[in-house]
């Protein structure tokens, strides 16, 4: 029994963090467990989430992809100019997300039939395409976006902003991905091992340019909730976002290793992130300090997930 | 294999030669610019529209005065900084213009300029060590002044400001937060009531706002340390009965202004800068004399 609770305790580890760190601030800061404050954090972690649920899918197969801050900038530079013509915003949107589909499909056949190293194909990818953002914004922030694309960001349904929605829509999409479908088996299968996978007859190259394209998407998405919150695209939009979309992944208990993790923890790890970020300011903490306390809450993350395996 | 790798590093070359060539056609063929005396521009970061603008000065300037502008981009990283000094200096610019990504770690940087005999000025950021000719800035601390001064007379002397740190640590981070708290310290019923950071950057400050909005629902006023995490603010504030003033005067910012969403920005002239920098560059060139500082004005955008 007493072992059987410890298992239940590491096994549920990232949940149990976050409550923790919840009651933490929530005795601090009174203001910290209000509904509006609630879904005010919900909606400040939507970006991350949703570029870390892709992330998840790359590392999960044993890759990553550190061009997601840039996809993010690019893809929201080019949903800002359709946004200033002030017509449908749909052709701009689709086109956002075929940009990418299409900046992930490289990344993936680099890795894939490239046979480059993950991190030295998208470390690339992602100067070039800031690069590339410089270059087609001029290096100022385009701005005076037409209404047509506030309502993605800033708008409600029953109270609820959308962009929590898409969090939502984002995550069970992903989730039936990873665990209903053969795609998503044969994802575990190649992050376990490669050399197994392939014997056994599964494409590996296929699913490995894939996990990208997966990853360019939803970095495609994010772009669209940045550029249509803030009302416009700044070219240095997204620096270092993938660092936090990795640290979600990892704070979630999926092993950078590949084969081990899921969804759900990635979500709770964004959530660990956003929380800490949202009650820090609560606290009124010295912005010298929450560096200190945002790295020390990964490290205890990644010791304690240690443990369990 | 070998044969392999020779291909690669060939197919490599032609590419980059290619890519040289291409950015070449975009500004000037070689040949015009090798009778032409040369300024070099280190610029912290071309990440940032300030420092675009500042390009831009510089750039008209050196047209005007018929010299060829090299312009090179630190990434806010000083290890290139130092690189790109020495590349400028190889590539035989007269005057090197720096605009520092740190005040103490471009000292080295200048010595290797003050080893080769290439006269420094250096723009928006001091160095604090090395030998330069000519400093050219606005003054943070008084920039910082500006905005508090602004808002207590808007404010009548009473209410409660919240403030929106840039970077920690960051030289204008330090000096306008130290301009703008030294004088609300002289107004007893004036308070700052919350100070959080959002690293010059608009998204962070859209989220820093919402959530100092939670924690602190009653103010009168936010400051922000550049216009960039003001414009996030206002969107965060929606409408709220708040004065917004941010420190800069880009477009976006000056936008703002003339639509009223934000009460006023200080203007810091980045073009000016720019533009100074090079004539001042000219007058060393000539063997004219320049002053060892020149401070360029602020000024207070408001409606």
């Amino acid at each position: 029994m007493v072992i059987n609770f410890k298992n239940f305790l590491l096994k549920y580890i990232s949940l149990i963090g976050l409550l923790t760190l919840c009651i933490i601030i929530a005795l601090i800061s009174p203001r910290f467990l209000t509904v509006s404050n609630i879904l005010n954090v919900l909606t400040q972690v939507s970006v991350n989430a949703i570029l870390a649920i892709g992330m998840s899918f790359v590392i999960l197969t044993g890759g990553i992809d550190l061009s997601v801050g840039s996809v993010l900038a690019i893809t929201g530079a080019v949903l800002a100019t359709f946004a200033k013509t002030g017509g449908n915003i749909l052709p701009g949107v689709i086109a956002a997300i075929m940009l990418g589909a299409a900046i992930g499909l490289v990344n993936g056949l680099l890795v894939s039939k490239g046979k480059v190293q993950a991190f030295i194909v998208t470390l690339a990818t992602m100067t070039i395409f800031r690069g590339v953002t410089y270059v087609y914004t001029g290096g100022n922030p385009i701005s005076g976006l037409g209404n047509n694309i506030s309502f993605i960001g800033n708008s409600s349904i029953f109270g609820v902003p959308l962009p929590i929605f898409f969090i939502i829509i984002v995550l069970l999409i992903a989730w039936y991905a990873l665990n209903q479908t053969r795609f998503g088996r044969y994802i575990y299968a190649l992050g376990g091992n490669e050399d197994s996978a392939r014997l056994s007859g599964i494409s590996t190259n296929r699913i490995k340019s894939l996990v990208y394209v997966i990853s360019g998407v939803t970095a495609a998405i994010a772009g669209i909730i940045v550029t249509s919150r803030i009302g416009s695209a700044s070219p240095n939009a997204g620096v270092g976002f993938e660092l936090d979309a990795i640290a979600a992944v990892v704070l979630g208990g999926t092993s950078l290793a590949g084969g081990e993790g899921k969804v759900t923890g990635t979500i709770i790890g964004a959530l660990i992130i956003g929380v800490l970020n949202n009650g820090l300011n609560l606290m009124g903490v010295s912005p010298f300090y929450q560096a200190i306390v945002k790295g020390l809450v990964i490290l205890l993350a990644v010791l304690l997930d240690k443990k369990e395996k | 294999m070998k044969k392999k790798h020779l291909k690669l590093m060939a197919l490599a070359l032609t590419g980059a030669m290619l890519l040289a060539g291409l950015t070449g056609c975009g500004s000037k063929s070689t040949s015009e610019t090798d009778s032409k005396k040369k300024v070099g521009l280190v610029l912290s970061t071309l990440n940032n529209p300030f420092f675009v603008s500042m390009k831009e000065g510089a750039q008209k300037a050196a047209d005007e005065a018929g010299y060829t502008l090299i312009v090179a981009d630190s990434g806010n990283d000083a290890a290139k900084e130092r690189s790109n000094v020495e590349d400028l200096i190889q590539q035989g610019v007269s005057v090197l213009i720096i605009n520092p990504t740190d005040s103490d770690a471009v000292g080295n940087a200048i010595k290797v300029a003050n080893d080769s005999k290439i006269p420094v000025i250096t723009v928006d950021r001091k160095a604090n060590s090395g030998t330069v000719a000519c400093y050219i800035a606005s003054d943070n601390v008084t920039a910082g002044k500006m905005a508090a001064e602004f808002l207590a007379q808007k404010l009548g002397n009473k209410g409660n400001i919240v403030e929106i740190q840039g970077t920690p640590g960051a030289s204008a981070t330090n000096d306008r937060g130290k301009g703008f708290a030294d004088f609300i310290a002289t107004l007893p019923d004036m308070k700052i009531v919350a100070s959080q950071s959002a690293n010059f950057d608009r998204q962070k400050g859209l989220d820093v706002m919402q959530n100092i909005m939670q924690s602190t629902p009653e103010f009168d006023a936010v400051f922000a340390h550049n216009d960039e995490m003001a414009l996030g603010a206002i969107n965060a504030l929606a409408g709220k009965n708040v004065l917004v003033v941010g420190i800069d005067g880009g477009a976006d910012a000056q936008k703002a202004v003339q639509e009223g969403t934000m009460a006023a920005t200080i203007a810091q002239q980045p073009d000016l800068m720019g533009s100074l920098a090079v004539q001042n560059a000219v007058k060393i060139i000539n063997n004219e004399t320049v002053p060892a500082s020149i401070p360029v004005d602020l000024k207070l955008i408001t409606k």
